[in-house]
């Protein structure tokens, strides 16, 4: 076996119709974990207490096992409950719950780090509880969380080759199969490295650069 | 005397199992500088608190201008809670200096000042910065407007946290231990602003470990001990000799901190 070049340049554009497939995925389940999560913090910190109880043990379930046996019962258990999904929305789904029950706690822990102090500070001069929440324990908190929060987009793009298992069509199911029609397994899979490595390189970039913009936010000691 | 800027009768608070108020009857007086002293968890942090809502009282009432803070004593002494709406208009008279600052690290000096004048006065936002503006150049901060609470000193942030107490233009301004989280040379620049404001006649009620500022600038002392007012009068009342055992006490431990002149 060698490694051949020309194999990856033949199959260029389905590869990168896989990687464009990956980037979506991530991105929308990103944001949609970011949001569903970010519902399940506020809910756990400002809902009634059974509510914030139940949500618990739900974040508790979705983080206690593994995203590809989550991801196996959503879209083969599915439809023992009527669910019908095609593998597209099923990854993004699951890939949504997955994520949101962790950045639900890095949310969950980002309300806590903001100081008391600063929220009765708000209290004193007369803003609301809306108006606490919006315009200063929201900011406080999204500089916070930043870092974990770009740390846990990294690991999402890492858990969208799992996808390739209920046949999503993105990168590792493509490069793959081209592997194993040619043989070519050492080139894909260092392939594949290649593009998650430069892909999370990237995130982890943006991450920096948003990091830098906020740094004069920095809390300081109080 | 005119009439008190807040009245405190029967005043009780506990945490928990723990009564940390036992008791409290309190004039303060208009246009004047009240210092609340005592050894620490006499309660003197939680009186003030409690005048600012921050702690809801177990007992007893607190009048701001006779208003009633937070909740309304009927005749049989029953308390009902007074809705929120309310109990944001009796605090709009009151302004409140903390410990530890608290800015809000995420806007600069001049949106710190001039954040509740946006919304919750509703005044534009060159009006509002203009208001706080004149503020911060009371502190003398004006040119430290764009600042961001880490790029100031601790002196500094405390000057700004006054000023943005003193936007809302509030009848009582009350100070939590405004120097004791600073090092020593920064608590000048804060004490010079706070005599400022009591020069000008600001009703001001200062709990404050600097002995030598309460001898000096209050006009009415008032000493706590486990949670109960054990003197009250003015400066020359209270630390003048004979002086009540339990203060000889605790003004010894003070030495450093500008009793000395005291004893």
């Amino acid at each position: 076996m060698r490694f051949d070049p020309a194999l990856i340049i033949h199959h260029l554009p389905s590869i990168l119709s896989g990687l464009s497939v990956t980037i979506l995925t991530w991105l929308i389940g990103t944001i949609g974990a970011v949001l569903v999560g970010f519902v399940i913090a506020s809910s756990r910190r400002f809902g009634p207490r059974p509510l914030g109880m139940a949500l618990g043990a739900i974040v508790e379930v979705i983080r206690g096992t593994p995203f590809l046996i989550q991801l196996f019962l959503l879209y083969f258990g599915g439809p023992y409950i009527g669910l019908f999904l095609d593998p597209l929305p099923a990854g993004l789904l699951g890939l949504t719950v997955y994520g949101s029950a962790y950045f639900s706690e890095i949310f969950r822990g980002g309300f806590e780090a903001v100081p008391v102090g600063h929220i009765e500070a708000a209290e004193c001069v007369g803003l609301n509880r809306f108006q606490i929440v919006k315009r200063i324990l929201l900011p406080e908190m999204s500089m916070l969380v930043l870092p974990s929060a770009v740390n846990m987009a990294i690991l999402l793009i890492k858990e969208t080759a799992v996808l390739s298992i209920i046949t999503v069509p993105e990168l590792t199911m493509i490069v793959s199969a081209i592997g194993s029609e040619y043989y070519a397994f050492v080139e894909s899979l260092f392939l594949l490295a290649l593009f998650y490595w430069a892909l999370v390189e990237l995130c982890g970039f943006l991450g920096r650069k948003a990091e830098e913009k906020l740094s004069h936010f920095r809390l300081s000691a109080s | 005397m005119s009439h008190p800027a807040v009245t405190i009768r029967g005043l009780h608070k506990s945490f928990g199992a723990v009564e940390v108020l036992r008791g409290i009857d309190l004039d303060i007086p208009r246009a004047q500088v009240t210092c609340l002293i005592g050894p620490s968890g006499s309660g003197k942090s939680t009186l003030l608190r409690c005048m600012a809502f921050l702690e809801e009282t177990s007992s007893g009432s607190i009048l701001i201008d006779d208003a009633p803070l937070g909740f309304r004593t009927h005749a049989d002494g029953s308390r009902t809670r007074l809705p929120a709406a309310d109990i944001r208009a009796a605090r709009r008279k009151i302004g409140m200096v903390f410990q530890q600052f608290n800015l809000w690290p995420h806007m600069t000096a001049l949106g710190n000042v001039s954040e509740a004048l946006k919304t919750v006065q509703k005044l534009g936002r060159r009006e509002a910065e203009d208001r706080a503006m004149v503020q911060l150049k009371k502190v003398g901060l004006a040119e430290r407007a764009d600042h961001f609470p880490s790029q100031l000193s601790g002196g500094q942030q405390q000057r700004v946290a006054i000023a943005r107490a003193l936007a809302l233009e509030p009848e009582i301004m009350l100070f939590d231990e405004p120097t004791s989280s600073l090092d020593p040379e920064l608590t000048g620049e804060v004490l010079n602003v706070m005599r400022a404001l009591a020069d000008d006649g600001m009703t001001m009620v200062v709990v404050s470990h600097e002995i030598g500022f309460s001898a000096s600038v209050g006009q009415k002392i008032a000493f706590l001990d486990q949670g109960q007012l054990l003197l009250t009068g003015t400066p020359t009342e209270v630390f003048g000799k004979p002086r009540h055992p339990r203060l000889d006490q605790f003004l010894e431990t003070y030495l450093d901190r500008g009793a000395a002149m005291l004893l």
